[in-house]
């Protein structure tokens, strides 16, 4: 095979499995940078060896062995050979066969549920899984959570320590702790989700990026652990990811809901989305994403927005404030009731929030009052809660959009 | 692997809570993981009143009547014990009694090196 063919093929294999392998590589050496370095090795050997020998039947199970006897010879050259680490590395049982998928699954599944171990804080949970899990570069992670890369690096080299130090074990939860842990899970997803679409800032392009890696993970995750949460929160991405392309018009300026050209919407996504969301609910008690899931489902099947349901709409908010009581949702469920009862008595409800203390930071319980009192000819009401929702914020796109609703009370 | 399980809280309340436990119950959890081997030490401590603070400098023992420093929660108590991993470790620390008022720092033991 010539050199160059070969490369492509080898590329490839990186592209696809090279997460696999660092998965497994990192079970059977119990030493993340070990075999990080140990599967680079790998992978550059393979080149050589291929060019010679040709390509192993499994070429997978091939750069897994050969990992780990780069890694005894890693532990060698970096004159920290210690006899005991390397005799457990050859202690591992090798009667399982690298190439076997099952077992691969389970590696990757181990590896996620270590990135997102309740024991780390969340603020290294997320570099760590988008490192370890996506392979994203420290860099890469940097620009998305607009960080120095010294930052992100020395937050993933703590992780790291403390998995190591405290030995946080490379398993998949027991039966009993899978709730609890899958929980924590889910939350790096959503967050890594969410830093992507609701951009508080940083470039659109990188945060794109954000929002493909979560359903990625999310996919990976439902594929390795099919359990009606995961389903939910996959259908709740597909959802508001169905929505990006409307967001926001062609100079990055916002555009609600409602203006939104429904015709941009990814219907792909959407069919999925819905579907998932569906299935997450038949599957047993509606879980907190699944309930978020089966209202934006509701919102992406209506073609004009006067179609949309909000009656169930707002069934669908009582349920979640019934089970996960929480202002914001209490705020959205206030702007749905406004738009089946008319604007005073959603205002009522928001008012009462803001009353009780609570989301007086939250600008857009501000915008929501803002516009509810517009609704009602209430200017000046009207004015002052915009105003008091533009302190509030400093994303770009929505602080142009207040600007421009507070222009347009001008002269009224 | 070993750990210690740090009971911290606020002394003036450690007993006096609705949820405070009752020396008994403390020892009692003591007594079953010491039967299950998991448990090297476990002793609960007299208040920090009662600490005195030993520093050695340039050879001169200096002594300080109380802790080493003044916190709002103090060490109430410990437990050394042998865990699998860090799992097992905070499964046996979410049952120290003392953890319903106050906080149990787990921190793995570093091994001395030859």
């Amino acid at each position: 095979m010539l050199g160059e063919q070969l490369r492509e093929v080898v590329d490839e294999l990186y592209r696809r499995d090279s997460r696999r392998i660092l998965a497994t590589l990192i079970r059977l050496l119990g030493d993340f940078d070990l075999a990080e370095e140990a599967m680079h090795e790998a992978f550059f050997i393979a080149v050589e060896r291929w060019q010679r020998d040709g390509i192993p039947s499994n070429p997978r199970a091939w750069l897994v062995s050969t990992g780990r006897f780069k890694a005894i010879d890693l532990l060698r050259r970096h004159a920290r050979f210690d006899h005991a680490q390397a005799d457990l590395i050859m202690l591992v049982p090798s009667d399982d066969d690298p190439g076997d998928e099952a077992l691969l699954g389970d590696d990757r599944l181990r590896l996620i549920f270590t990135c997102c171990h309740p024991a780390l804080a969340a603020d290294v949970q997320v570099p760590l899984t988008l490192r370890e899990v996506c392979g994203l570069s420290t860099e890469q992670i940097a620009n998305a959570f607009v960080q120095r890369p010294a930052t992100i690096a020395q937050r993933i080299v703590r992780a790291k320590a403390k998995i190591r130090d405290a030995g946080i074990a490379y398993q998949v939860p027991e039966q009993a702790e899978l709730a609890e842990r899958l929980d924590s899970v889910l939350r790096v997803i959503y967050l890594v989700f969410n830093e992507g679409y609701s951009a508080s800032s940083g470039e659109a392009v990188v945060r794109r990026e954000l929002c493909d890696e979560a359903i990625r993970l999310g996919r990976l995750l439902l594929q390795l652990l099919p359990a009606p949460q995961v389903t939910g929160l996959l259908a709740l991405m597909l959802l508001q990811a169905s929505r990006q392309a409307a967001r926001s018009d062609l100079d990055g300026n916002l555009v609600l809901l409602d203006q939104q050209d429904r015709r941009l919407w990814n219907h792909q996504q959407i069919a999925e989305g819905c579907q998932l969301a569906e299935q997450a609910l038949r599957a047993g008690p509606a879980g907190i994403y699944s309930l978020q899931a089966a209202i934006a489902a509701l919102h992406a099947e209506a073609l004009r927005p006067e179609d949309t349901d909000w009656a169930q709409i707002i069934g669908l908010y009582d349920v979640l404030q019934r089970h996960w009581p929480s202002p914001v949702i209490e705020l959205n469920r206030a702007a749905a009731l406004a738009r089946r009862d008319g604007p005073q008595a959603g205002l009522v409800l928001i008012e009462a929030l803001l009353q009780r203390g609570e989301l007086l930071d939250y600008h857009l319980a501000h915008a929501a009052c803002a516009e509810l009192h517009g609704q009602l000819g209430q200017t000046e009401q009207a004015r002052a809660a915009w105003q008091r929702a533009l302190i509030l914020t400093q994303q770009g796109p929505e602080r142009r959009y207040i600007e421009q609703r507070l222009g347009d009370l001008q002269g009224r | 692997m070993k750990y210690l399980c740090l009971v911290y809280c606020d002394e003036g309340l450690l007993h006096s809570l609705p949820d405070s436990p009752a020396d008994a119950e403390c020892q009692a959890y003591a007594q079953v993981l010491e039967g299950s081997g998991r448990v090297l030490a476990a002793q609960a401590l007299q208040s920090v009143q009662a600490a005195t603070t030993v520093r050695v400098r340039n050879g001169q023992m200096s002594l300080t009547d109380g802790p080493f420093a003044e916190t709002k929660e103090q060490l109430a108590g410990f437990y050394l014990i042998e865990a699998r991993d860090l799992n097992e470790a905070l499964n046996i620390a979410k049952g120290i009694p003392a953890a319903r008022v106050g906080s149990v720092e787990v921190r793995p033991v570093r091994e001395l090196q030859p």
